[in-house]
């Protein structure tokens, strides 16, 4: 061979200069020259320009001005040209330009050329870069050369006739007959390229697929040929005869048998052949035993075969090349649908395939270990998963997460262990989960009653520690919001007792709400839960309000509005704060547009807005039933009463709405008195509207000797009753009767059961709050009926 | 099949680059950036299985030059990986013990010989000295054929 001295000379030149710059300079003066020698007639060194052209391109100058001349020179007689030629077309022209069309003739005359390496060179190039319209005007010509040439130019033929097919569909027809002809051919490229070609028919083409089911019992032929033959000197690697013709012969068994019992079952004998005598210990021998596999486990076969391959996976997953690894992953990845219980039981290396160095295979095993995570191997498999997060790379964290969480939520043994989980979650890699975390777990916390105490604890200890996750300290400002009564009494069964005072838990919420770590959503959960505190604790209730006064000022819209309104309930409507504040209900999931971190505050600070706004009837129901918030009619206001206001969650005494609204009408019915208790007395009077509907006013007096300030009822009544109070008159008692409070409640009735009432008095005398519950079994003046 | 082959060094100099698939230049300009700086960021004895957007990328590294490939979904990696193996033989047994320089300075011939093995993103010739041989023949053509037309035509 000989080398061409200009074109090295010219790359000698380009690698000696020291900068871009000078790398450029020499780039650009060659390429003058190039173009120069284009314009020029017919000299010998024409190949050499092109070929320098190609190199200058390569490193990525532009080059298009050569697109002409590589037409010229596939035209030419010279085989040096039209060598390089070609080699110009397939990489400065592709179907895209439009001097690509200008080759399709020399390619038609160089296809009937005398000489077989003109004629590979034009097939070569017509299967590199061919356009649909050249596909179609050369495709008889292709399929010609597929019958009547030499092997060397039907394996060429055959490939190219792949190219035409993949790109003009409607032309399969043309070549099934010259591609199982070609079947019988002892050349293993021709048959090589003859099953690619089949193949790529079949995948095209149904009706064309079950012509070629004929063919699976010479294939089978073929490749007992290939498996059980002895040493082939030409087509040996590493002991396997002729992998490629193997893996491809495989693959279209894999086609041809699919959804098909009877090419399956042809097959059988041969698959279960190849599984066990293919020499395992090289990669050769792996690519094959991972196409046989495949194969297997897509068509109808045995079941000892099927659990033949499974072992083969495993055996792969053992295997200490990680290449291997990955790709027994990625079959049992397959087939972990329909086959679980055979991958289960190779549920233990894919965990340790958790731990590997090699990012690529981490990710497989991550997959794999969340789909084979159930109800039995939960707790094992989700220490490992743990274990996984704290030390997985940044980019599978998300997918972990989530994948973590789906797990659970899936296959939680105990409400306990699924707090425990996600909260280990939201510490380890808060940053990466998803946004509906957070209220999802607020849901959870709500719905596991019994673990307000153990769970308020340990996000008060986590948010101590770390406040830069957000997820997590989002949910620890709800809690500690919420339960912070529970906080503060410290002891607890199910962790160490720690002595937490008010000073620290506000101290934990004004950090919160004064770093720069916290993002705005977060600071609005920290300010609402700063106020729910007010209610929970008794000392630092100044305190609270002068954090809340503060951020009446701040620059942030939304923090001041809750300031401001929060301020608004201290001051003026402090009556209510108690109500307003009380716990939240238990959450019913999928409830309709509800967040449950955002409700609580829009609801808090709508309130008092909404003391102008109508109401309308809301259910209420007795203490032992959980409130379902998608029942109530839609209103603007109804969102905010339900939420904010309180419907107790199951436990506790008292189901009671605090209702706003409506005007006052007395209304007097022969009274009875129902409360009567330090100096404050209740009574009742009944009036019967209709049917079923009823207004009962309560009265309230005080007779002792002290004031009494922000007086409230409370009313309750059983589940199928409807409850509708209206405002009360006022909510100061003084001393001594000299003013009464009357609020009317209208109830309706209509499955007409056993009417009970249960009624809850608080005031406040001389600074002290206090609180009382009645039950009235009895309603004067009503029929039995009703 | 196979969609593109390309071969760089470990300084991220394109060596090589073939293309199965019509794409602009731009488009191919992309993909050697991305795959470049995936291949280029693993460490020493990783995984030769990578996955990028929707296709699977098969890599080796031989002295200073990383092999590349990106196969299709179908595709068997296991033996992309001896496919690789194959072509660096064949190169090998054509320029004699080859080295990054020879692909370099003869880049044309690292074509051919591609072009004798591969076609359309398929294994053309299964047999290593089948290869060689049309490498010969195509030479000695090339050579003859230059004499000849050297020769004046009378």
């Amino acid at each position: 061979m000989s080398p061409s001295v200009p074109l090295q000379e010219m790359i000698r030149a380009i690698r000696s200069a020291r900068t871009q710059c000078e790398e450029r300079g020499v780039i650009q003066r060659e390429c003058a020259a190039i173009r120069a020698q284009f314009r020029q007639a017919d000299n010998g060194g024409r190949s050499h320009n092109l070929a320098k052209l190609l190199y200058v391109h390569m490193l990525g100058y532009p080059a298009h001005f050569g697109q002409m001349e590589c037409v010229r020179m596939i035209a030419s007689p010279r085989y040096s040209e039209k060598r390089v030629g070609y080699l110009g077309a397939m990489m400065l022209l592709d179907e895209k330009q439009d001097a690509s069309l200008l080759i399709t003739n020399s390619i038609k005359n160089d296809l009937s050329h005398s000489n077989q390496y003109v004629q590979s060179l034009a097939l070569c190039t017509l299967a590199c870069m061919g356009s649909a319209e050249m596909c179609r005007d050369l495709a008889p010509e292709i399929d010609r050369l597929l019958r009547a040439s030499n092997s060397y130019i039907k394996k060429k033929a055959a490939l190219c006739a792949v190219h035409i097919v993949r790109k003009v569909h409607e032309l399969g027809e043309l070549f099934v007959p010259a591609a199982r002809s070609l079947l019988s051919e002892k050349n293993h490229g021709v048959l090589h390229g003859a099953v690619v070609l089949i193949i790529e028919l079949c995948e095209q083409n149904p009706e064309t697929l079950e012509r070629f089911r004929k063919t699976v019992p010479d294939l089978v032929q073929i490749m007992k040929g290939l498996v059980l033959s002895g040493y082939s000197p030409e087509h040996d690697v590493a002991g396997i005869s002729d992998p490629f013709l193997q893996v491809r012969i495989l693959r279209l068994l894999r086609i041809l048998g699919r959804n098909n019992e009877g090419a399956s079952d042809s097959m059988n004998d041969l698959l279960a052949q190849v599984a066990t005598n293919t020499d395992s210990t090289k990669t050769v021998g792996n690519a094959v035993l991972y196409e046989t596999v495949l194969t297997v486990l897509d068509i109808k076969s045995e079941s000892g075969l099927r659990v033949l391959a499974v072992n083969i996976l495993g055996r792969f997953l053992l295997n200490n090349d990680r290449n291997i690894r990955y790709i027994a992953m990625t079959s049992l990845q397959k087939i972990v649908g329909t086959d679980h219980n055979a991958v289960q039981r190779h549920r233990g290396t894919i965990v340790d395939c958790l731990k590997d160095q090699d990012a690529s295979v981490k990710r497989r095993a991550l997959e794999l270990s969340l789909a084979l995570v159930s109800a039995s191997n939960i707790r094992s498999m989700m220490k490992e998963l743990l274990l996984f997060l704290s030390s997985c790379p940044p980019e599978l964290r998300a997918h972990a997460a989530s994948g973590i969480f789906n797990a659970a939520e899936r296959y939680a043994p105990s409400q306990r262990w699924h707090i425990d989980t996600m909260l280990h979650v939201l510490i380890t890699a808060g940053g990466d989960v998803r946004d509906e975390t957070v209220p999802n777990l607020i849901q959870l916390i709500t719905n596991a009653s019994e673990l307000h105490c153990y769970t308020v604890h340990k996000l008060y200890r986590a948010l101590l520690l770390d406040i830069s996750q957000q997820s997590l300290v989002q949910v620890a400002c709800w809690c500690i919001g919420e339960y912070g009564d529970l906080l503060l009494k410290g002891d607890c069964q199910e962790t160490e007792p720690v002595q937490v005072t008010e000073d620290d838990a506000l101290d934990a919420l004004e950090t919160v709400l004064q770093s720069h770590m916290s993002s705005p959503a977060t600071r609005g959960f920290a300010l609402t839960a700063t106020m729910k505190l007010s209610t929970r604790i008794t000392d630092n209730v100044d305190r609270i309000r002068s954090i809340v006064s503060i951020y009446g000022s701040c620059i942030d819209v939304e923090l001041q509005q809750r300031a401001v309104e929060y301020n608004a309930l201290f001051r003026k409507y402090d009556h209510m704060r108690a109500a307003v504040l009380e716990r939240m209900p238990v959450i019913e999931k999928n409830s309709p547009g509800h967040t449950n971190g955002e409700s609580t505050g829009e609801a808090v600070k709508d309130v008092p807005t909404a003391k102008m706004k109508q109401g309308e009837p809301l259910l209420l129901q007795q203490p032992a039933n959980q409130v379902h918030r998608s029942d109530h009619p839609p209103g603007p206001a109804v969102d905010c009463l339900v939420s904010g206001l309180s419907v107790h969650a199951a436990g506790t005494a008292g189901g009671d709405l605090l209702d706003l609204l409506g005007g006052f009408e007395p209304a007097e019915l022969s009274p009875v008195l129902a409360y009567d208790k330090g100096g404050v007395t209740l009574t009742l009077s009944c009036e019967k509207q209709s049917d079923t509907g009823l207004t009962v006013t309560l009265t309230a007096s005080n007779s002792s000797d002290s004031d009494l300030s922000s007086f409230t009822l409370q009313a309750a009544v059983p589940k199928s009753v409807q409850l509708h109070m209206k405002a009360p008159s006022g909510d100061s008692l003084p001393a001594r009767g000299t003013a009464k409070v009357t609020q009317m409640v209208v109830l309706n009735n209509p499955n007409k059961v056993n009417l009970k009432m249960r009624v809850r008095v608080s005031y406040t005398r001389q600074g002290s709050p206090f609180q009382d519950t009645v039950q009235i079994d009895s309603f004067p003046g009503l029929d039995s009926q009703l | 099949m196979m969609r593109f082959l390309l071969l760089f060094s470990r300084q991220g100099k394109l060596r090589l680059q073939k293309w199965f698939t019509p794409l602009t230049d731009r488009e191919k300009k992309k993909v050697i950036r991305d795959v470049m700086a995936l291949v280029l960021a693993r460490p020493p004895r990783s995984c030769n299985f990578l996955h990028w957007r929707d296709i699977k990328v098969v890599y080796k590294r031989y002295a200073s030059l990383y092999f590349c490939t990106g196969l299709e979904d179908q595709d068997n990696e296991l033996l992309t990986l001896e496919v690789l193996h194959r072509y660096v033989e064949l190169l090998d047994k054509y320029f004699g013990n080859v080295c990054e320089l020879d692909i370099i300075f003869n880049f044309e011939k690292a074509y051919y010989i591609l072009d004798e093995f591969l076609m359309g993103g398929e294994v053309l010739e299964t047999s290593k000295v089948a290869v060689s041989v049309s490498m010969e023949n195509a030479d000695t053509l090339q050579e003859t054929m230059e004499e000849y037309m050297n020769r004046p035509a009378f």
